[in-house]
């Protein structure tokens, strides 16, 4: 009898912790352990509060309530695609990797599994191009989208041209890290600089030699594409060597608190690519504070609230919650499924009308994706750390990618992927 | 000169403190090697868990704040003060020694007599216990380690040695980071207070005679389970002078844990069970891959110390097998 009940107890228990049918399931492939956690705390806690906001306020979406299906990945390729493994039969509207190596591990599978894949501005760059790519999104832009506009800023601070001068790239020895080499290779030929390549094994923490050979050789720019304690090591060692920092530019993963912090008042005048405004002055956020932190529904402590990761965190879940609305919409239902969702990411629209109305008026740059771009708006602008007030600061114009450059680069590469995979692409007419 | 051969003294002197940076780490290996004989998987994890909690008695953090929050609902997160530096160490090395005894009470009390790939495994245990441990205790986020020491190049060095080269040689004076001198200065005091204590205390020599033969030892009536706490506990005291060196370096945060990585070709070439072993493995190694990466990187698309480093110990190991300094295996039928 006793059995019998504890069974009857344990059932409604798990039924009870299983997402109701008649949710949004949203996966979240979180890390919050591991070597990577510093990025992975703040990224969860803005993407999770966004949701809980949404759900304290309008009851979700169209009605139905969102369910943030968290699962840690503590950035483990592996466990990431165990992570999708456990959770594609919980009629997940959309997965965010957050993790190069776990996105490459999800494209062939979720495209199979009829899935749509939102890589934010990370993963492989070619799938940009939705006439091959059909369930994989890469908004916001590329890394090749990261690296001519980082390079157009650099012609920009030298009156317009590079011609002579010397640009260096310091990166993560991984294929996320050599990911902008041959967009650099390629604008080197039509702007004329020397580009000097400069690779720092994982995990990074003992870059000497690099930075005395940038020491010697005295490049113009340097340019880095690190990820975690490298981003974190490379800026202390060119206050080290006394770089000029405001000639020190990351890519959008090499650019948010955990990585200037640790370097004190040496990361003063450091600055990176972003394609979002810093900072938590938004109409949204005050809402969040009162109606999700205030509340006690916070999914962290609260204090990550305004940083890079934060904000990254919230711009990831508007993009889902304006695909679902979108989705919603089209197909006049409120319990959308995966397939709608692919078909409201292709189609998705957010004007600067949109972003304000939602609270977040001049957070991000308008979008309009389509069939054959699955990364607009590809625009960036280049932000600067604040040292003593611990803040960062756009200094630049939202900028765009030299599209005669990367387009022929993104058509070639995911031509070659189609190839490889007898894959027809679309016409997108 | 030429400011070939100067960078190439650069690259050397540079490479010998980079070296004395991996023994530090190394060391803590080699204590407990060398009492115990057991290969403690967990130093590295170690040397991150000292590091956050010095950084987190500095910063007045409220140890498992997140914890307390979520069970109690409360918004604890720090006292509301900055502890001196010299407090925050002796706090750091208390919990270090509180860390022996619990590891020696928990752990090894209860594995006497097993086989050392059983201590071995227990360490692995440990290092994943220890992660967890410490995430839970100081949080996962990034922390700046500020001890007050200099950083960056020096300028008097520059200065002094700019003029050494033709003006127009492209020579910018001579490199040397003033944390990685001070870092040098602290494991040659090491090495001579870890000397000095094995050889002219009591409890140095009974730590020597369990070293050599533990049976021997334990006959004559010393504590093996009293060495334990006392090795484990300069290991900890050698993980946190790692972790606060390395930390101010990057901060203090899960990666320092790997910089244990950087520890085993210095312990393959200068041998497990010696301190000047250490010492002199981890200058071999730092050169030895600097000057490769300096030399041969950039023909070969550089990142070459990560593997270097062993290739290296790995040549030294087909002649010497037990590693420079280490004692020699001979087995008697």
């Amino acid at each position: 009898m006793k059995l019998s009940r504890l069974a009857a107890v344990a059932a409604a228990a798990m039924i009870a912790a299983s997402p109701a049918l008649a949710d949004l399931n949203v996966p979240a492939l979180n890390y919050r352990t591991g070597p990577y956690a510093p990025s992975g705390i703040p990224y969860a806690d803005g993407f999770s509060d966004y949701m809980t906001l949404l759900n304290e306020r309008d009851g979700g979406v169209g009605g139905e309530r969102i369910n943030v299906m968290e699962c840690e990945t503590a950035y483990n390729t592996q466990k990431g695609v165990e992570c999708y493994e456990a959770l594609k039969g919980e009629n997940p509207l959309v997965f965010i990797p957050q993790s190069t190596g776990i996105t490459y591990q999800l494209i062939p599978k979720a495209s199979a599994d009829g899935i749509p894949v939102h890589s934010m501005a990370y993963g492989r760059t070619s799938a940009v191009n939705g006439k091959v790519f059909e369930w994989v999104f890469i908004m916001p832009g590329t890394y090749w989208d990261a690296a001519s506009m980082m390079v157009k800023y650099a012609m920009e601070q030298e009156g317009g041209s590079l011609e002579g001068k010397k640009i260096a790239l310091v990166y993560h020895n991984s294929a996320y890290g050599k990911e902008p080499i041959r967009t650099l290779e390629e604008l080197s030929k039509k702007h004329g600089y020397t580009l000097t390549q400069l690779a720092v094994d994982h995990p990074g923490q003992e870059q000497k030699s690099q930075w005395l050979q940038i020491r010697r050789e005295r490049p113009d720019y340097v340019f880095m594409w690190g990820w975690g304690v490298m981003n974190s090591v490379a800026i202390q060692e060119a206050a080290n060597i006394r770089f000029p920092m405001d000639k020190f530019i990351g890519v959008w993963w090499s650019g948010s608190e955990a990585d200037v912090l640790p370097a004190g008042a040496g990361a003063d005048g450091y600055k990176s690519i972003t394609w979002h405004k810093p900072g938590a002055d938004f109409p949204a956020y005050e809402q969040i504070k009162t109606l999700v932190h205030d509340k006690g529904k916070a999914a962290g402590d609260g204090t990550t609230i305004g940083e890079v990761g934060y904000n990254r965190g919230v711009y990831a879940a508007v993009i889902v919650t304006e695909a679902i609305k979108a989705a919603q919409e089209a197909t006049g239902k409120s319990n959308i499924t995966a397939a709608d969702m692919r078909d409201a990411y292709e189609t998705l629209t957010i004007t600067a009308e949109r972003w304000a109305e939602i609270g977040l008026p001049e957070f991000a740059q308008p979008l309009q994706a389509s069939c054959a771009d699955h990364g607009a708006p590809h625009m960036g602008a280049i932000q600067q750390w604040n040292a003593s007030e611990k803040t960062w600061t756009l200094v630049s114009d939202f900028m765009t990618p030299d599209e005669e450059v990367v387009g022929p680069l993104i058509e070639e590469d995911s031509m070659a992927y189609a190839a490889e995979n007898n894959i027809t692409p679309r016409t997108c007419e | 000169m030429s400011a070939e051969f100067l960078y190439t003294i650069e690259v050397i002197l540079n490479g010998l403190l980079t070296g004395v940076m991996y023994s530090l780490v190394a060391l803590g290996f080699v204590l407990i090697f060398k009492a115990s004989g057991i290969f403690n998987y967990s130093q590295g994890v170690m040397a991150l868990f000292a590091a956050l909690t010095l950084v987190g008695f500095q910063d007045g953090q409220v140890p498992f704040a997140e914890l307390i929050n979520a069970v109690l609902g409360t918004e604890i997160h720090g006292f509301g003060w900055e502890m001196p530096t010299i407090l925050a160490i002796l706090c750091a090395l208390a919990v270090m020694l509180l860390f022996a005894i619990l590891v020696e009470r928990i752990i090894l009390k209860h594995l006497v007599n097993q086989e050392p790939i059983i201590l071995f495994m227990a360490t692995i245990g440990l290092a994943y216990f220890l992660e967890g441990f410490g995430d839970l205790m100081w949080g996962s986020d990034i922390k700046a380690l500020d001890l007050g020491l200099p950083q960056g190049g020096s300028f008097w060095i520059e200065d002094m040695t700019v003029s050494w080269a033709a003006e127009d040689s492209g020579f910018y004076g001579m490199y040397i980071d003033k944390l990685d001198l001070i870092a040098a200065g602290v494991a040659v005091a090491l090495v001579v207070a870890l000397t000095a204590f094995s050889q002219y205390t009591r409890i140095g020599r009974a730590l020597r005679a369990v070293a050599d033969d533990h049976q021997a030892a334990l006959s004559v009536g010393i504590s093996l389970r009293f060495i334990w706490v006392v090795t484990w506990a300069i290991a900890g005291f050698v993980a946190l002078v790692a972790g606060s060196m390395w930390g101010a370096k990057s901060g203090v945060q899960f990666s320092l844990s790997l910089i244990a990585l950087k520890a085993l070709p210095v312990l393959m070439l200068g041998g497990f069970t010696s301190i000047p072993g250490a010492i002199v493995g981890g200058l071999i190694i730092g050169v030895g891959e600097k000057l490769f990466e300096f030399a041969i990187g950039p023909m070969v698309g550089g990142a070459t110390e990560n593997w270097f480093a062993y290739v290296l110990a790995l040549i030294f190991l087909v002649f010497r097998p037990q590693g420079l300094f280490g004692d020699k295996i001979i087995e008697r039928v």
